[in-house]
């Protein structure tokens, strides 16, 4: 593989690990406050339908970014009423919110476009553009370094941006505020709160509703940056890995960056090198794209270690006598 | 003086349930005042309506002479109230400074609120006494810290009324005595402190007044000089209580368990039990001592067949399979060996099955109650009624799920079917943890009566109170150690407190 190779592999690593990094944090808003979402997945595609079926339409991004967050906040807030206020199962809410999101995606699409359950293509300015960062051009011809400017870290779009600045923001929100402060207690021990004089039923709703949020512009990514449109089960798991990348990093943004990359750069392998071939044996291109699922399944399975998740997590909080 | 609390009239119902009836109470500032009651007497109910976590029916709460609506814990909080729950409402994770000033921060970043309150702790710790290291993770802290921590959050919000609900439940006596000091700081410096216990000896220890609850009324308020532990029992219960177990001296037999060199790991390595030997005789009562948490819970598991573990056990002089994963608490039972497991909701009982179902779990293989495989219910249901009535569970009704009787009836149900089984060695812990004094009282002469049968007993409990009254030999356990052993005539409380901090006696054993 020469360098050129590399960097390519390595640009398109940070593209596919964007919407699992979007998704990640999304799981740990949610799952630090204590309520386990399994339904990323679902409001990840509903988010990516409704963002792509709106930017055709109106032929703005925006209107699509604000529509898929739109979406997916309100299945956040479904989520939310069904595990908070109604103290339900957050699994089996998780669940009936990503077959609820297969199906009316697809349903929604045929209907608007007839086109298959599939939005047609974006034009430009319906779709997220590259950015182009300031002497990336002028930069380019520099060794070595001019190249991961110009290739690696410039020409991305913006959420790609974004994704990667709510890494810190994250860690800062949830470390040194005192929003942070209870969300995390809240996933701990919410009792303490409620005896504090918090009210849980509020930091897990906002929570969940940030979890919405980051969905729905992992969703829009999908459709509107990533890929031109929408197209049937386009998130293609990217909720689960990104929950497995979120026990893999132990529930900590730093930890979620780096197990997103390492989950982005199998894709991007997967991607670049479709059949490998071993000296004899080749390794069929099905294997390749098996690759980053047969990892989670690896990782889950035992390499995380002990992955202490919130002690909270997944019960809902009934006030005792 | 204007009293600190005032409360009028105040009631509360459960649904058809009187949780409160007409509550009328004064407390004086900078006095300790008792509130005792059995359970379900209703003193947590009138302690949540205080800190806000209830609204009453009816009645008027009074602070420091200013009528207070309290909605919320916000509200109490805001009035002077801090309370310190039996069970603490500490996220285990967090250090002491972020448990403190979780809910009392002073602005949207937290750094400045962690200085300030670092300060502040530094300030309390000098006042007070309450030194804790405010960098210390809470499940690194013992039980002992963490209740300083409760009481330093409490103080941190500004509460000049404390409330402390079975605060020495989890202590060590000298960690109580400890508490205790600081509580009397605490009152001289002005403070309000109101105490829930069911411990008579604590309410003639350190309150200036005491209450008396019973069935959601508050039937007595009187001056601790002018009472006795006695007189606060009838009034608890209504009737007149034996404190003391009536016991003739002990007739031990042969010996009937004998363990030795018992070793016990746990999953994280951590060794649990460190070469325990014992033994106990038949018709006599061996009690282990200790504070929770060394070492008694993992010896009665393993004596009970719950978990294997390295060393031996005879029973009646024939060796006993104690590490093979076959030998389960099955076995175990068809030894002879009953077993009163400390926890009765996760260990003795399935909460949500009936009693009925639930007196025979255990031995529902005994051909009495099953028959090529198929339940005899008729026969057990009719077994357990006449059980029930002979132990005296109230409701009598063996349809009823067990999560609905109370503590004591839930305990009785237990003790009833170990106990009917006649076994040559009752394994049984904390028998009365979380029973009322009618129930106590009973349960104590039933592992009396069994005693006197001739059953070799070894009695786990917390309460030093329960081991000293009940046991003919008292063993004391410290950090997977028996750290020594004392014929129950011959030893007292100092002597067993410093065995249970694991402190060696000079000259002794």
């Amino acid at each position: 593989m020469d360098y050129a190779t590399l960097l390519q592999v390595l640009d398109s690593t940070v593209r596919l690990a964007t919407p699992l990094l979007l998704a990640c944090l999304a799981g740990l808003f949610s799952e630090r406050a204590g309520i386990f979402d399994i339904g990323l997945e679902g409001k990840m595609l509903m988010a990516a339908m409704l963002s792509a079926a709106v930017a055709y339409v109106s032929g703005s991004v925006w209107l699509g970014l604000l529509a898929g967050v739109g979406a997916s906040m309100l299945l956040a807030a479904l989520h939310g009423l069904a595990s908070i206020t109604f103290r339900g199962n957050q699994l089996i809410s998780g669940v009936a919110i990503n077959f609820l999101a297969a199906g009316l995606s697809v349903l929604i699409a045929q209907d608007w476009f007839s086109q298959g359950g599939r939005t047609p293509s974006l034009m430009a300015g319906a779709r997220f553009e590259p950015i182009t960062l300031p002497f990336a051009d002028a930069m380019a011809g520099v060794p070595v370094i001019g190249p991961v400017y110009q290739q690696l870290i410039s020409g991305h779009t913006l959420p790609v941006y974004l994704a990667f600045l709510c890494v810190p923001l994250t860690w800062w929100v949830l470390y040194r505020t005192r929003f942070g402060l209870r969300l995390r207690a809240v996933g701990e021990n919410p009792a303490a709160v409620d005896t504090a004089g918090i009210s849980v039923v509020g930091l897990r709703y906002a929570a969940v509703m940030i979890c919405g949020l980051l969905c729905g512009i992992a969703g829009a990514y999908l459709a509107t940056a990533l890929q031109a449109g929408f197209i049937k089960d386009m998130t293609a798991g990217r909720g689960y890995i990104a929950l497995a990348a979120l026990i893999f990093a132990k529930w900590r943004p730093w930890y979620a960056l780096g197990a997103c990359l390492l989950f982005g750069f199998l894709q991007a392998i997967a991607l670049r090198f479709q059949s490998i071939d071993l000296g004899g044996i080749t390794i069929p291109v099905q294997v390749m794209d098996a690759l980053p699922y047969i990892l989670t399944v690896v990782i889950l399975a035992g390499f995380v270690g002990r992955a202490i998740p919130p002690r909270a997590g997944g019960e809902p909080y009934v006030k005792e006598r | 003086m204007t009293p600190a609390i005032e409360l009028q009239g105040i009631s509360k119902a459960f649904g058809p349930v009187q949780a409160n009836k007409d509550i009328a109470l004064k407390v004086l500032p900078g006095t300790i005042h008792g509130i005792i009651g059995e359970n379900g007497a209703g003193k947590s109910t009138l302690m949540s309506i205080l800190y806000g976590f209830y609204r009453a029916d009816a009645g008027e709460i009074r602070i420091h002479g200013t009528p207070v609506t309290l909605n919320d814990s916000q509200a109490a909080i805001a009035a002077g109230i801090g309370m310190v729950f039996q069970h603490f409402k500490l996220v285990e994770n967090f250090s002491v400074l972020e448990n403190v000033i979780l809910g009392a921060e002073d602005g949207r970043l937290l750094r400045p609120s962690l200085a300030k309150a670092r300060k502040e702790l530094r300030a309390l710790a000098h006042d007070y006494g309450l030194n804790v290291d405010p960098d210390a993770c809470i499940e690194d802290l013992g039980v002992g810290f963490q209740q300083r921590v409760e009481i330093l959050k409490a103080l941190y919000r500004k509460a000049d009324i404390l409330i402390l609900d079975e605060p020495t439940g989890v202590l060590t006596p000298a960690e109580a005595d400890q508490l205790f000091r600081i509580l009397r700081r605490l009152r001289d410096e002005g403070k309000t402190i109101i105490l829930i216990t069911h411990k008579l000896r604590e309410i003639m220890e350190i309150t200036d007044t005491v209450s008396v609850m019973r069935r959601g009324e508050m039937t007595a308020t009187l001056p601790t000089a002018q009472t006795n532990p006695e007189d606060l029992a009838q009034r608890m219960v209504g009737r007149k209580v034996l404190l003391r177990v009536d016991k003739a001296p002990a007739q031990p037999g042969a010996t009937v368990l004998e363990i030795n060199g018992l070793c016990l790991r746990d999953a994280t390595g951590v060794a649990r039990l460190k070469s325990v030997s014992l033994t106990v005789r038949a018709g006599e009562i061996l009690g282990i001592a200790g504070v929770a948490g060394n070492g008694q819970s993992e010896l009665l598991q393993v004596l009970g067949g719950m978990r294997p573990a390295q060393g031996q056990m005879r029973l009646n002089g024939k060796p006993v399979d104690i590490a093979s994963p076959r030998a389960d608490a099955r076995t175990r039972r068809a030894l002879g060996i009953g077993h009163v497991p400390e926890d009765r909701q996760r260990e003795g009982l399935i909460m949500q099955f009936s009693a009925w179902e639930n007196s025979v779990f255990g031995y529902h293989h005994d051909s009495g109650w099953q028959r090529y495989g198929l339940m005899q219910n008729a026969a057990i249901r009719d077994a357990a009624t006449a059980q029930m009535h002979r132990f005296d569970v109230r409701p009598p009704n063996p349809a009823l799920e067990a999560r609905h009787f109370s503590g004591g009836n839930q305990q009785k149900l237990v003790v009833a079917r170990e106990i009917e089984r006649r076994p040559d060695l009752l394994l049984i812990g904390q028998p009365t943890r979380g029973v009322d004094i009618g129930a106590i009282e009973f349960i104590h002469q039933q592992i009396m009566a069994l005693r006197d049968q001739g059953t070799a007993i070894l009695l786990v409990s917390v309460e030093l109170d329960e081991i000293l009254s009940l046991s003919d030999r008292i063993a004391v356990m410290f950090d997977g150690q028996i750290m020594g052993e004392r014929p129950a005539t011959d030893t007292d409380e100092r002597e067993l407190g410093l065995l249970m901090a694991g402190v060696a006696p000079a000259g002794g054993a």
